[in-house]
């Protein structure tokens, strides 16, 4: 049956596949953001660097293995090593940061952790600019895993799965939905089910309180920034097999709007993050598709002052009551 | 300024009594300190004047250009963030685009581009009003926000100005209207009643003076009415509001304020370059503020001016198109310095830096004897020191990743460092600092503008963490 939409509706279906694929990203790094602001109110300028670092990371181990053209290891193997490596590397770096930037800065003023974490930003992207150069690295995702690359013949993970109205939605989309998806609720039910969920929320809840009640905070603040530096590893995995290039400088814009989303869903709600992340790529896919990608960073950012202004505890917030 | 006699309203005795119970340092950086306390404002400001206005005799133009006027355009620019962040406690982290967009404006109003060329009595007034307005509007839309908030929505603004200028360049007047990645060219220098601020010496007075002009209106800003209120502001924005004290008028006030310094500086600078490109406006500029006004102390008007000529002498010492012997000494010279103050006694800093020295040596030798292509590397080019460093630090040759693992052992080798307790802390001293050098040898020599900023960045950090107060500035005394 055919819909009577008044537009072109093919390029409206491409750019919402778009859309929901750069949303599921954006989600994942909001996702570290509104968990760490849930438990300590701080503000982690340097998460979209770990993101970027987790990117990295996957690259590390793609040309470790080979390079993208010959790698050793068949395609799904190594795509799962590539995101186990960077999960698990980015929790690392995430834990890290958390013990020797935030950590002595529990009891300072609240501008000290701010401009540490702005430090901490500055140094990974230079760290990273020292020690692989200033230019592009790319996946080659496009003939990764084919079985002829040096013609370009193009690889499994560009290969349309099924169409939508004769738009192709390619494996790697899928894939990064799917994993997406998978995140969440591993980490909906570890937040809801699980011991460690139950300590993360009653850490959020009262954090002094909690240490009270016999919970070692430090560790679940450690384990929450584990948690989601290792979302926003993967994030940085999805953005390279995506889009095939990463670069040292990545982090910084994915990181304003993984940050955007999660205040506009609501920042410290769950469920907030991941609707902010898809309402933000979303619009993003459609701005620029319909009014060119220059203009994209600016619609979200009016779409950011619009929500705060509107509605400052976001979509699914809660207002946030000041006792004195 | 007469030393009161009681304490200050709101103040009890214990908190006033805190500065007594300070162990005053001793030695020369005890007495400078002291000097700096107690010298009165006028007295400090004219010891700078002083100083700053000898600066164009005894400098060529080109140190003059790299010294003298950028450290006084850093001043100005870390005054302006210092009304902000130091007096009202705003985390503003789209300040410079108020810096680009005084810079743009001024550039459009006194330029070929648009074949507008309007003296600067007429621009630089109109230019700092707009800015200003930039600011409130920006204040106002943010005016509800808490801190971290009011941060993000800034620093999103600053990267929205900066893709503004250099991609969505929308056409005005047939021609695009910012130039778009080559900026805005053709600047006409500083003209007042007909007379062109064409020479360095000219436009390194003309700054001095808007610097000097600029503190003073600020010390009195500070003393202030305005200026303690802003401080009450910034240590309890709820208690201040619950004094009736109009929290967001003084917010906005300090936005504006803070905007237009940002603004004066950004017409001068677009002036002395004669042409602006957006990559000047980028997230670099904001660190290297931030750093100065951190480094010197938040809200501290010397301390803004200490930091700004610190920084931009390690600046212009680590830029590329110096001889890398003055990067050397200096960077030898601070590690030096470091590892002195690390500890408490002097004694023992002398002995941890012949301790590095020997240290050094010893592994050289021992890596020449076990794999000499491991050692055979030759030191990067560069004048003083150059023949002890190719015999002191290990420079392998043929191993280009060498410099890439010995950084990321520094980074751990630090962290791992700031853990250990007592004296085997002192002790791994040693081996850390004579990485760092190997670190700098083979990595940091090659890229020194990415050197500097990985060195700002944990700068940052590490102020951070250490003296969260800065060099000059007063600590917080928490009354628990």
């Amino acid at each position: 049956m055919e819909l009577p939409l008044a537009f072109n509706d093919q390029l409206f279906i491409q750019l919402t596949v778009n859309g929901v694929t750069l949303g599921s990203l954006y989600a994942l790094i909001a996702l570290g953001y509104t968990m760490v602001y849930g438990i300590l109110k701080l503000l982690n300028f340097a998460h979209g660097d770990v993101y970027m670092v987790g990117a990295f990371i996957g690259y590390g181990v793609l040309s470790g293995l080979g390079g993208p053209l010959s790698p050793d290891l068949a395609l799904a193997p190594l795509v799962l090593l590539m995101f186990l490596a960077a999960m698990l590397g980015s929790g690392l770096l995430g834990v890290v940061i958390e013990r020797f930037a935030y950590r002595p800065l529990r009891e300072a003023p609240r501008l000290a952790p701010l401009i540490s974490a702005l430090g901490v930003s500055f140094f990974l992207q230079n760290s990273v600019l020292l020690l692989f150069g200033a230019q592009f690295r790319t996946y080659n995702s496009f003939v990764l895993g084919s079985s002829n690359p040096e013609v370009f013949e193009p690889g499994p993970l560009i290969d349309p799965v099924f169409k939508i109205r004769g738009v192709n939605v390619q494996l790697i989309q899928l894939i990064v939905l799917l994993v997406t998806v998978g995140l969440c609720v591993a980490l909906t039910l570890l937040v809801a089910r699980t011991r460690v969920g139950k300590a993360m929320r009653a850490t959020a809840y009262d954090r002094e309180g909690a240490m009270m009640m016999g919970i070692d905070t430090d560790r679940v603040i450690s384990f929450t920034f584990f948690i989601g530096s290792v979302l926003a590893g993967a994030a940085g995995v999805m953005f390279g097999l995506l889009f095939s290039q990463v670069f040292h400088f990545m982090g910084f814009l994915a990181g304003l709007k993984g940050f955007t989303a999660a205040v506009v869903g609501g920042i410290g709600s769950i469920p907030g993050a991941m609707l902010g992340g898809l309402l933000v790529g979303l619009t993003e896919a459609y701005a620029s598709g319909y009014f060119g990608g220059r203009w994209a960073e600016v619609v979200v950012f009016g779409i950011l002052i619009f929500v705060l202004l509107v509605r400052p505890q976001g979509l699914l917030g809660t207002p946030e009551l000041k006792k004195v | 300024m007469t030393e009161p006699t009681e304490p200050r309203v709101g103040v009890d005795d214990w908190v006033a009594q805190h500065e007594e119970r300070l162990e005053e340092r001793k030695g020369l950086v005890g007495l400078l300190g002291r000097w700096l306390a107690y010298a009165p404002a006028p007295a400090r400001l004219a010891a700078f004047a002083l100083f700053a206005g000898t600066l164009p005799f005894w400098m060529d133009r080109g140190d003059l250009f790299a010294y003298g006027i950028f450290t006084l355009l850093y001043i100005l620019l870390g005054l302006g963030l210092n009304v902000v962040v130091g007096y009202a406690g705003l985390l503003d982290l789209g300040y410079v685009a108020f810096f680009g967009i005084g810079a743009y404006s001024y550039g459009l109003l006194s330029s070929e581009h648009y074949g507008i060329h309007w003296p600067a009595l007429a621009s630089i007034p109109l230019v700092m009003l707009g800015t200003a307005a930039v600011g409130l509007i920006l204040g106002i839309t943010s005016r509800r926000l808490l801190g971290d908030y009011l941060a993000i929505v800034t620093l999103f603004f600053g990267q929205a100005f900066v893709v503004f200028v250099n991609a969505a360049n929308p056409t005005v007047h047939g021609k695009g209207l910012t130039g778009g990645p080559n900026g805005v060219v053709d600047i006409d220098p500083l003209r007042f009643f007909g007379y062109e601020l064409t020479t360095r010496t000219h436009q390194y007075f003309f700054l001095l003076g808007t610097v000097v002009v600029v503190l003073t209106a600020l010390h009195f800003l500070s003393e202030s009415r305005t200026g303690r209120a802003w401080r009450a502001l910034r240590e309890d924005p709820l208690a201040a509001e619950a004094m009736s004290i109009p929290v967001n008028r003084l917010k906005l006030m300090a936005f504006a304020i803070g905007a237009a310094i940002a603004g004066l500086a950004g017409c001068i600078f677009a002036s002395v370059l004669t042409a602006v490109s957006p990559g000047n406006f980028g997230l670099p500029i904001l660190i290297t503020i931030y750093a100065i006004v951190i480094l010197g102390g938040i809200g501290s008007l010397t301390g803004v001016v200490l930091g700004a000529i610190v920084i931009n002498i390690s600046f212009q010492f680590l830029a590329p198109e110096n001889p890398q012997s003055n990067a050397r000494v200096l960077f030898f010279a601070v590690l030096a310095l470091v590892l002195v103050l690390a500890v408490r006694q002097r004694w023992l800093g002398a002995a941890l830096v012949g301790a590095v020295i020997v240290f050094g040596f010893v592994t050289q030798a021992i890596v020449e004897a076990v794999a000499p292509s491991w050692s055979g590397g030759n030191v990067t080019e560069g004048g003083r020191l150059a023949d002890v460093v190719q015999n002191w630090v290990v420079i392998p040759e043929g191993h280009d990743r060498f410099g890439n693992f010995a950084y990321v052992a520094l980074v751990v080798a630090i962290l791992v460092l700031t853990r250990l307790p007592g004296w085997w802390r002192t002790a791994a001293l040693v081996p850390t600092v004579y990485l760092a050098a190997i670190v700098w040898e083979n990595s940091f020599v090659e890229q020194p503008q990415v050197a500097r900023w990985i060195l700002f960045g944990s700068l940052l950090i590490g102020l951070m963490t250490v003296r969260p107060q800065g060099l000059l500035g007063t600590p917080r005394v928490e009354i628990v």
